[in-house]
């Protein structure tokens, strides 16, 4: 079940490692562990392992990319289920053919950007994609999950229905939770159908101001974007508003937003940005009140990039090694506007002089949760907010 | 009344002043059941709440005196959520009914939790926004209610559920705790409490301020009634219309008897001799909706509706919906007496269950009117009985669960919005495993490790929160933050 390893998880060692293809066998390794404490790091393909701060132990790395697998494409409900070891680029492939896709994970004609990672390790970490705007995120799509319990349980929450209310929504709180809760083996998505045709139109922005008055200028349109993203350098940026619908309808709805934007905005494709992560050796995270934002940018130093949704005020931010006092200051502008900043990657040195999440307010309750669930805290310890 | 309780109800009078306590029999009769109007518990006690600060004095008095207490909106509830314990304490937020604000810019609203859903919408209205979650009962009910029950309406198959229409509730948890969850913001580090929250029933505490993203009401909105010889072509319309790539504001279909009833109480002139009718509503930008709406016209068509009305405007649009949205109050027209069930199915699987529906009645002999969302496959059959005749009770009950079977047997789920509650927590093994049922309280015992938040809700047997080692880890501690 478990063999030796020398491999690492964020710089901490590992001792053993298990390749589960079931469900059943993660329950085995699970229960293995539990009888002999020890700690258990589970990985996808092993892309966001940096996210969070690194565990405090790792004794076995449950290496989930062997269960994999389409269970059931359900086309005429919409909706898919698929193991969690299961790549995001074949969740893709496999929907396309269909006409169908998860609004999370989609390509669009030039995009160069992400896809990476598996189905459950997008569970865990929780990335933001640019078709959040009106789709939202994980969450809001993943309607049904199997999840292996520190003890070994199985649970199942939700199912394959896309309108349920039997039982609480464990996939909610697993969304986000970076392993820490327990290890998704399965899970089943709302699916949504690709749109006939697609169009984009961007326009520069000189200020946080302007980025800000413009998101709320679409919010009170009736252009119905699909991604309304920001790329922010310095002290500017442009706005990309991706508009999707039936091929006979796009058009009035690129004009208005031409007209509605004014300046330089214009039809173009799809920008080189779109979807890149954001450059720097540490990457913060931030979502404020959407009419925040500004603020936060013009907050920002000159050498900061970011990118992210400014209709819903969520942005990553890229800085290389900033100071500790950069990120508090950040931080605090962020609260101003009923929001937070986080830190998602970055070197130790950083890591060490700022807290990660800052201040999270409920914090005992997601403790007494995390006692619940693991109570001798064997899943990725101390790499979630407060040291959970 | 226990001691326990006189003791909570004596501390309460002291501290929010009598007026807001009820304790009168008479009057507590009034509290004795939601819109589930056939399983009645006197509450021991009722505080009439008017802010958090009073809903946290009545949580913590329960909290330190162990007595259950139960949340209350406006009581419209089918599942018997908001059903009181009769040695505790029922705790009514539909006094807390101020919008605190609504920003247009921010697109949300931040209002108290007895505030009725369709008051955020009017609220919006001027700003061209609106509330996005509608249920039938959007008239009446809270904010609160919806919280806790999740609840959807029509347009939810397009826009969601409160679930996704929530951004932020302030919680007053079991233990008399008052805690945020969410914001304004589009996410927060830290487990989606919230997320958990939203569809708990009422049973991880009580929400007393909650933001609401607003949604843009949409340029265009058409709509179409459809009559079609049969429920299975109906049916085939509903999945010719899905499989095309649209997604509809609305898909409501109506059976026969249902129908009946819908003309017997308003008149609605739906279209004669018709074995069943599809509401469809289309919106978004003008463009994109002409364009939809002509397909989806063909659609009905080459599925056999006969005849096809579009609501030229407001007035016919109104006509249309209702028929569709009197249907279970017209029902009481053709039955003295009817239970409605609530289910869910994958929605290619409609035709097959309603027609081992249509076979069930046959041979009980017991009417089924079917009145549902039937884009998300989700069920509303009104099970028709007379109660004066001995046994028919018993006999709608048995066909009504026999309903549930059928969705569960074709992976669907037990409850699409009305929730568990009382009604359906004896149902809950049907769908859901020992280690599901248990795993699940997990999250109820890290908020109410007491079991006194609206005990014998959702779950068959409660789990016993027992101990968990509550040894202190002295390594979960975090690197002091720098200001
Ligand atoms: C919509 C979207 C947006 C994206 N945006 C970005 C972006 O902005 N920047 C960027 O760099 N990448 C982005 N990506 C890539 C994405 O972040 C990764 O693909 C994904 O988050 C991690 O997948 P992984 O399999 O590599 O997980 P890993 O890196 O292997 O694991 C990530 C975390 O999840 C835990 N975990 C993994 N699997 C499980 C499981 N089955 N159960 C429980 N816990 C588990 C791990 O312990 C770890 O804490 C995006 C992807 C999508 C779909
Ligand atoms: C004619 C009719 C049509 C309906 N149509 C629909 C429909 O289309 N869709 C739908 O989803 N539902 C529908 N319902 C059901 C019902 O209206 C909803 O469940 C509604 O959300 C209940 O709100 P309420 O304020 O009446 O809550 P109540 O009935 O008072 O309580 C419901 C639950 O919420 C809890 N609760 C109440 N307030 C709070 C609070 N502040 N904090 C925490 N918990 C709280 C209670 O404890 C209880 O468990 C319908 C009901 C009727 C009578």
């Amino acid at each position: 079940m478990l063999t030796e390893s020398s491999d690492a998880v964020d710089g901490v060692p590992v001792r053993y490692a298990a390749r589960p293809t079931s469900t059943s066998d993660v329950a085995d390794v699970l229960r293995h562990t539990a009888a002999e404490n020890l700690a258990v790091v589970a990985r996808g393909s092993g892309s966001k392992l940096s996210w969070g701060r690194p565990p405090e132990r790792a004794d076995v790395l449950l290496d989930l990319s062997g269960l994999t697998g389409i269970v059931d494409h359900a086309a005429g409900d919409l909706v898919l289920r698929v193991r969690a070891g299961t790549p995001m680029s074949t969740v893709v492939d496999t929907l396309a053919p269909a006409g169908q896709r998860l609004a999370l994970a989609t390509r669009l004609a030039g995009q160069r950007g992400p896809l990476g990672g598996t189905v459950g390790g997008t569970i865990a970490a929780n990335p933001p994609g640019p078709l959040r705007y009106a789709y939202g995120m994980v969450r809001d799509l993943l309607i049904g999950v199997t999840v292996v319990r520190a003890d070994g349980a199985v649970a199942h929450s939700g199912g394959a229905v896309v309108k349920n209310v039997a039982g609480y929504d464990l996939g909610k709180l697993l969304c986000g939770s970076l392993g820490t809760l327990g290890i998704v083996t399965e899970a089943v998505f709302r699916l949504h159908p690709t749109p006939e045709s697609t169009a984009v139109v961007a326009k520069t922005v000189g200020s946080g101001d302007e980025a800000t008055r413009l998101a709320v200028a679409i919010r009170h349109s009736q252009v119905a974007p699909s991604g309304v993203e920001l790329n922010w350098t310095g002290s500017g940026g442009t706005i990309a508003v991706l508009v999707e619908g039936v091929a006979g309808g796009i058009e009035a709805r690129t004009d208005a937003l031409v007209g509605l934007l004014g300046g330089d905005a214009e039809i173009t494709a799809l920008p080189d940005w779109w979807h890149e992560p954001v450059a720097g050796n540490t990457i913060l995270r931030a979502a404020v009140a959407p009419t925040g934002l500004g603020a936060l940018l013009d907050a920002m130093p000159d050498s900061a990039v970011a990118r992210g949704c400014a209709g819903l005020g969520t942005v990553h931010i890229g800085l290389i090694n900033p100071s500790a006092d950069l990120i508090v200051t950040l931080r605090k502008v962020a609260q101003a506007h009923d929001g937070t900043v986080w830190v998602e990657q970055a070197p130790a040195a950083v890591r060490q002089a700022v807290d990660s999440f800052g201040p999270v307010p409920a914090l005992s309750l997601m403790r007494r949760v995390k006692r619940q669930f693991d109570p001798d805290r064997r899943l990725s310890p101390g790499r979630f907010v407060g040291g959970i | 009344m226990t001691p326990r309780l006189s003791a909570v109800g004596q501390t309460l009078r002291d501290r929010l002043g009598a007026q807001r306590i009820v304790d009168d029999p008479t009057e507590l009769e009034t509290y004795a059941c939601d819109g589930l109007a056939n399983i009645r518990v006197r509450p021991g006690l009722v505080v009439l709440a008017e802010n958090a600060a009073d809903v946290a004095a009545a949580v913590g008095a329960c909290a330190d005196a162990g007595v259950p207490f139960v949340a209350r909106g406006s009581g419209t509830g089918l599942s018997g959520g908001a059903l009181p314990h009769a040695e505790g304490v029922l705790i009514v937020t539909a006094r807390m009914r101020k919008i605190v604000a609504v920003d247009p810019d921010d697109g949300c609203a931040v209002v108290q939790p007895g505030v009725i859903n369709l008051d955020v919408t009017r609220a919006a209205a001027p700003y061209g926004l609106h509330y996005a979650p509608d249920p039938s009962s959007q008239q009446i009910c809270s904010i609160g209610g919806n919280v806790a029950e999740n609840s959807g309406g029509a347009h939810c198959l397009k826009y969601g559920f409160t679930a996704h229409h929530v951004t932020g509730c302030s919680v007053v948890t079991p233990d008399g705790e008052q805690v945020r969850l969410g914001g304004r913001a589009a996410e927060y580090p830290g487990y989606d409490l919230l997320g958990a929250f939203i569809g708990s029933e009422g049973t991880l505490g009580i929400t007393t301020e909650v933001t609401v993203r607003l949604t843009r009401d949409a340029e265009s909105v058409r709509t179409l009634l459809a009559g079609f010889e049969s429920t299975d072509d109906a049916g085939a319309a509903v999945s010719a219309i899905i499989g095309d790539g649209v997604v509809p504001a609305a898909i409501e279909m109506m059976d026969a008897l249902a129908i009946e009833a819908a003309e017997a109480a308003v008149g609605c002139g739906y279209p004669a001799g018709a074995g069943a009718v599809l509401v469809v509503e289309i919106d978004g930008p003008l463009a994109e909706v002409e364009h939809t709406f002509a397909a989806v016209q063909e659609h009905c068509r080459a599925c056999g509706a006969f005849e096809i009305r579009v609501a030229a405007d407001d007035n016919e649009r109104t006509l249309i919906w209702r028929g569709r949205k009197s249907a279970f109050a017209a029902v009481g027209r053709i039955s003295p007496n009817y239970i409605v069930q609530d289910g869910v199915i994958p929605r290619t699987a409609l035709p097959e269950v309603l027609r081992a529906m249509t076979e069930l009645s046959a041979a009980s002999g017991v009417r089924v009117a079917n009145v549902f969302h039937a884009g998300d496959g989700n069920l509303h059959p009104l099970v028709l009985f007379d109660g004066r005749v001995e046994g028919a009770e018993e006999r709608a009950e048995e066909v009504s669960g026999a309903i549930l079977d059928l969705c569960i047997a074709h992976g669907g789920s037990i409850t699409g919005e009305h929730g568990v509650g009382v009604d359906k927590a004896k149902h809950m093994p049907r769908m859901f495993t020992d280690d599901d049922l248990d795993t699940m309280q997990l999250v109820r015992c890290a908020f109410d490790p007491a079991g006194i938040c609206n005990p014998g809700k959702v779950f068959p047997t409660p789990r016993l929160c027992g101990e968990v080692p509550r040894v202190h880890h002295a390594e979960e501690t975090t690197p002091a933050e720098i200001f």
